[in-house]
Parts: structure tokens; sequence; C-alpha cells
């Protein structure tokens, strides 16, 4: 036996995971209050000894971790065109696991940049133009932040034609020049930015943020959770040499503040007669929804869907429904003690997906021409993706999963919406997905082969 | 030479393919930086593409017939975006059947484009015209 941990600390919850990487086998999981303002150390202890209370003393070869604690990696973005390099920028950081605070494009305003400083975030990421092309936009926002005191790293990925330039105005701040998130029109190049973001995550906020106490325990890795969780829904879907993966695929993560949907897929058209408009979206997309969520966002999910729909597949009165949600708000660790509330929260679990997922995924439109239809997409077309993988609390403790991840689907009354015809649906019930993805950074078989074992169907 | 970007496609609903296809390579040839959007292009779209690449010239084509109308409001949009006299340029079969061009020519150029081109007219008089409109030369002969 050679028993590996896996930690992900969360601002609430440490949650620990084991696993044989001999027998490649789940161990146990296992999880804590987390107490990040005291000492990172106490949450982890209490959830090792939960653990081990389940599986026995282990004796740990090695142990990895990532995390959102301490609000994740918040990050600012600020480019030019809002559709195309603030675009870039913003999907660049968030498939790189941060949380996104806000996405400029344009000059900088001085209130802006005071807002930016207020906001305190851990790093910014500063884009625009093609290479060769606009650099006014980008020298102009280097110069207005060169105006106030450094606050964090700031990666530079905009035109490589004034990189020098840029780093020169902001020689007061950290620095760090990478290549372009577009360098030619509409090409993304998200990856050597991701790369640099997780690089200063990993070499200097953690320590900001205190997670270094908990350093002498980790062999290796810390990275954002979604940036694990990402990891590990490509290893899923691509596989390695010796295991096959189980193709392209959709992942939701629906949370009680956030819903976090994957794709894993190239999203190209299906019709012959298809135009592609707008930026390319990248293979790996992340996209988040601040304002979905099971309880802090509970209202958003009314906003996006209309309180009748929540009425219509709860079988609760419109007036009844609201004075529950309101409740759910206010007192957020409420769990569903009997019908009423299990059916509330399946109509909001439901419909958060099918918002969640209808955001992330493109979006078709008929275009009547003389000589008959032609088609305009936008984004991506998620229509032969087969596979729809679950996780989250609300998703993954209830009965009626399947239901709930059936409302990721395409549906009749939204035509133009790009999402999945019909799928197999795949439950994370042991919340694994973070854990496998750091598992996958130094055992990716036996990652790949635990997912494939621990990924349970549901059924409609 | 310091290369010159323009940025192309055919306007509106528009998915005459060919023709975008041969500028584009025409004008690469001819030592042009050419961001080429290709067919259903719609005003932002050519706007945005120049704004980021800092376009120099903004070629639209348009083969269908209903040119006029795809067209309007184009120079306010490259002037409310910071384009402030950006070159335009249009060309294709870009009104409805046979007009007497001058008439065609003088209502394009009121909406704010600097050249119109009519039916049939060869990469070459265009590229022609940009050299003239940027004030530069062709590229010299490389040697193979
Ligand atoms: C093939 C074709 C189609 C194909 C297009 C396939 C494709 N995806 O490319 C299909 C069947 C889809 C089609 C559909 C339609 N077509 Co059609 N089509 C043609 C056809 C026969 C050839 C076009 C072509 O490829 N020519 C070869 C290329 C190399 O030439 P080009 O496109 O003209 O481009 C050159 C020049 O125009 C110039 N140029 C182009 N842009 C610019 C810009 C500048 C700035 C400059 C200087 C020069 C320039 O340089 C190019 C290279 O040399 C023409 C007739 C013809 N012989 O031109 C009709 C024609 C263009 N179509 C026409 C019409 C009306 C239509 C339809 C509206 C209805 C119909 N009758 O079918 C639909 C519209 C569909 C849509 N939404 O766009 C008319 C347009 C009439 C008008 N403007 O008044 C034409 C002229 C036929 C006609 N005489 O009636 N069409």
């Amino acid at each position: 036996m050679k028993p590996v941990l896996l930690m992900d600390f969360g601002s609430t919850y440490t949650k620990l995971t084991a696993v044989d990487v001999e027998s490649e086998t789940l161990l146990g999981t296992a999880s804590s209050y987390t107490t990040v303002q005291t000492d990172i150390g106490e949450g982890l202890q209490n959830a090792l000894d939960i653990l081990e209370q389940k599986t026995g003393k282990l004796d740990f070869a090695e142990r990895y971790a990532c995390s959102s604690a301490a609000g994740g990696l918040r990050m600012i973005t600020s480019g030019l065109v809002p559709e195309l390099t603030a675009e870039a920028a913003k999907q660049a950081s968030l498939g790189a696991g941060a949380k996104v605070i806000r996405v400029y494009s344009y000059e900088l305003t001085k209130k802006d940049v005071a807002e930016i400083v207020a906001s305190r975030p851990d790093m910014i990421l500063l884009v625009g133009g093609t290479d060769g092309g606009n650099s006014e936009c980008i020298l102009a926002n280097a110069k207005k932040l060169s105006q106030v005191d450094p606050i964090c790293p700031i990666v530079i990925a905009g035109n490589r034609n004034c990189a020098d330039e840029c780093e020169e105005l902001l020689e007061k701040w950290e620095t760090h020049v990478c290549e372009n998130v577009m360098p030619k029109f509409n090409e993304l190049n998200i990856e050597p930015a991701q790369h640099e973001i997780r690089q200063i995550f990993l070499n200097r906020i953690i320590q900001a943020k205190g997670l270094s106490k908990a350093s002498e325990l980790i062999s290796g890795i810390m990275m954002p959770t979604p940036a694990a969780m990402m990891a590990a829904m490509q290893l899923l879907a691509e596989g390695t040499k010796a295991e096959s993966g189980i193709g392209e695929l959709v992942a939701v993560d629906l949370g009680g503040a956030t819903t976090d949907v994957y794709s894993i897929a190239d999203g190209m058209p299906t019709q012959s007669n298809t135009i592609v408009k707008g930026l390319m979206e990248p293979y790996a997309k992340r996209t988040v929804e601040g304002d979905i969520g099971m309880r802090y966002s509970i209202w958003g999910i009314v906003d996006a869907a209309g309180i009748d729909r929540v009425s219509q597949l709860s079988g609760i009165a419109p007036e009844r429904a609201k004075e529950m949600i309101q409740f759910l708000s206010e007192n957020t660790e409420t769990l569903p003690q009997d019908q009423e509330w299990e059916n509330l929260d399946f109509a909001l679990a439901s419909l958060a997906v099918e918002t969640a997922v209808a955001r992330h995924a493109g979006t078709i439109e008929q275009v009547y021409t003389p000589m008959g239809l032609a088609y305009s997409q936008i984004g991506k077309d998620l229509t032969p993706v087969r596979r729809i993988v679950v996780t989250g609390g609300a998703i993954i403790h209830t009965k009626r999963t399947g239901e709930i991840a059936a409302h990721s689907l395409q549906n009749p009354n939204q035509p133009g919406s790009l999402r999945p015809v019909g799928a197999k649906f795949l439950v994370d019930r042991k919340y694994i997905l973070a854990a496998m993805g750091l598992l996958g950074q130094y055992y990716p078989d036996t990652a790949l082969r635990i997912m494939k074992k621990e990924l349970v169907e549901a059924t409609e | 030479m310091e290369k010159k970007t323009l940025v192309m496609g055919v306007i509106g609903a528009d998915v005459h393919a060919v023709g975008n296809k041969i500028l584009y390579h025409a004008f690469t040839a001819a030592g042009f930086n050419c961001v080429n959007l290709g067919v259903m292009v719609s005003q932002e779209e050519y706007i945005n593409a120049a704004i980021e690449s800092n376009a120099d010239v903004i070629v639209v084509s348009s083969l269908y017939g209903h040119g006029e109308l795809d067209c309007r409001g184009m120079r306010e949009k490259c002037d409310e975006a910071g384009l402030k006299g950006i070159l335009l340029y249009v060309g294709g079969n870009i009104v409805v059947g046979k007009q007497p061009f001058d008439e065609v020519e003088k209502r394009f150029k009121e909406m704010g484009f600097d050249r119109v081109f009519g039916p049939g007219t060869p990469p070459e008089t265009t590229i022609a015209a940009l050299y003239e409109d940027l004030g530069v030369q062709p590229p010299e002969e490389t040697e193979e």
C-alpha cells in the first residue's frame, strides 16, 4: 500500500481524499470546518482525525494540495475590445482557476484604477491589441496603473510590440511578461498566460494567504481548486496513453454561491451551412456564474428563471416559494428537512443547472437568405457531447440527481441554445474530482481509473 | 517596409465566399497584413477587428445586392469607436441590378466611404489604390 493524501483547502471546509496509488483505490474522504483566520493546520488536523477514524492510521507517502481559501485566486483583467481581447483575458483567467472580480475594457479611468486598488486583487492580467496591432490602450493602462502604488503582480499578455514599454512603465510593480492572449485577430492563445498565472499563484499568493503554514505538510503542487477541477475534467475526457478517456464532456459544479461549468469539447459547428461568429472559444472552457447558487445566490436563480418556473417545478405556490427562498438566503446553512423543502431545492438546482449551462453553451440563429436558410453560431456547439458530469452538494446529496442533471440538456423552448441533445449523467457522489485533478498531476493513469470507477451513472 | 494592416470581409447576410478568398490572396501577395473576417460580417465585427489590429483600412465587399442597406452608418460607428479617419473601401455588386455607377458611387461616398468600386473591378485596381492612399510601395521582388 502507498497512501497519498489530497487536500482541498476551501474557504469554509477542508476536504481530504485518501487514495492508495498501488491498488488504485479510494481509501476514504473527510471534511472539516476550515479556520483560515486562525490556523489552517488546525482544520487540516481535524479533518485528518475524521479521515483516520474511517480508514485507520495512514502513513502518507505523498501529500498534494489545492486551495480556494481566502476568496480563491482573485483577479482583475483589463483588455481592449469587450468581445475580443477583454474576453480572451477573462477566459484565460477563468481557465487558470481564478475568480474574476471584474473585467475592464478600453482605457482605464482614474476611477477604475481606484476601484481596482480598493478591490485588492491577487493579480492583474493586462492585455490588449494583437501583435503589431493596437498599442495605445495597453500603454495607457500601464501608465495609469504606474501612477498608483503597486498592490499585486501584473501579468502582461498583450501586443508583444509594446511589452517592453509596459514593463518599463510598471517598473515599481512585479511584472511578468508572456505571450499575447490574442496574437492574431480571433486567435486565442491563453495557455502561456494561464501557465504564468498558476506559477505566480504557486510562488507568491499561497504565502500571502497564510497557506504556507500547511506547506511543511505538503510535498507538492498548490493550485487553485477550479484549476484542479479543470485538470480532472481534461484528464477524464482525453485519457492517457495507457487508459482511454470518456470523450468530450460538460461538467457542472453547483455551489452555494456560484455555479461553475466546464466543457472539454471543440464546439465546432455540426451543420454544414453554419458560419461561426465572435471570438473562437477555448477547447477547455470554464465559466463561472456568480449570480447562480443554491444559497448565497439563490435569488439570482429566481431572477434568471422566474418564480413561475420555480413554482411549476416544485409544485409550491409562488408566494410560499418566495418566503422559503428568502429564508434560505438568510440561513445559508439550511439543508432540506422535509418533502416541501426538498421539492424547492430540486426546482432551484434544476433551474441553476439549466441557466448556467445555457450561458456556457453557444447559441445558433437562423439567418434567412433569399436562397434559403443559413445558420450563424456564436460560442461552442455542445450538441454532440454525450457525457455530463455533475458535482456540488445540492446535486450529489439528492435522489433526483438525474432529473436535475437533465436540465443541462437542450429543450424545445430554447431551440437556439447549443446544449447537449442527449447524454449520460455521471455523478461525483464522493466529491473527489478536484482531488483527482491534483493526483493526476503525478499519477494520471491512477487518477483516471479511480474517476471512471467512482463516477456513478444517474438516470432521469 | 512596414506592413499596413487591412481588415476585410463580406458584409451583412451575404455568403458569396469566392471573391473574398481571391481578394485575400491578392492583398496578401501585395504586401498587406490581412485580417480576413470571411462572409456574413457585421459592421461591429469589422470595427472591433480594426481596433485590436490597429488597421489602416477596412475593405468591405458586398455581392448580393443589399450593400447599401448593410453599409449605412458604418462611418459613424467608426468615428464612435475611435477609428477616426480610417480608410473605408467598398466593392463587389454593391447594389441591386445595373444602376449608373456614378450615382452609386456618389451615394456611398456620402455615406463616408473613401473609395467605391464597381462590379468586375480587378484586384489590381484596388491594390493600386491602397498603395496610393496609404503612401506605400509594392514589396520588392524577393529572390526565390
Ligand atoms: C456562386 C454564386 C452564388 C452562390 C454563392 C456560393 C458561395 N458560398 O460563395 C449561392 C448559390 C449561395 C448564391 C446565392 C445568392 N446569390 Co449569387 N451568385 C453567384 C455567382 C454565380 C458567382 C459568384 C462568384 O463566386 N463569383 C466569382 C468571384 C471571384 O467574383 P466576385 O464574387 O464577384 O468577386 C470579385 C469582384 O466582385 C471583386 N470584389 C469583391 N469584393 C470587392 C470589394 C472591393 C473593395 C473591390 C474593389 C472589389 C471587390 O473582386 C472579386 C475577385 O475578383 C454570381 C454571378 C456572377 N457571375 O458573379 C451570383 C450573384 C452574385 N448572386 C446574386 C444573387 C442575387 C444571389 C442571391 C441573393 C439569390 C440568388 N439569385 O440565388 C443569393 C444570396 C445569398 C446570400 N445570402 O448571400 C446576384 C447579385 C445581384 C446584385 N448584386 O444585384 C449575382 C450577381 C447573380 C445575378 N446576376 O443575379 N450565389
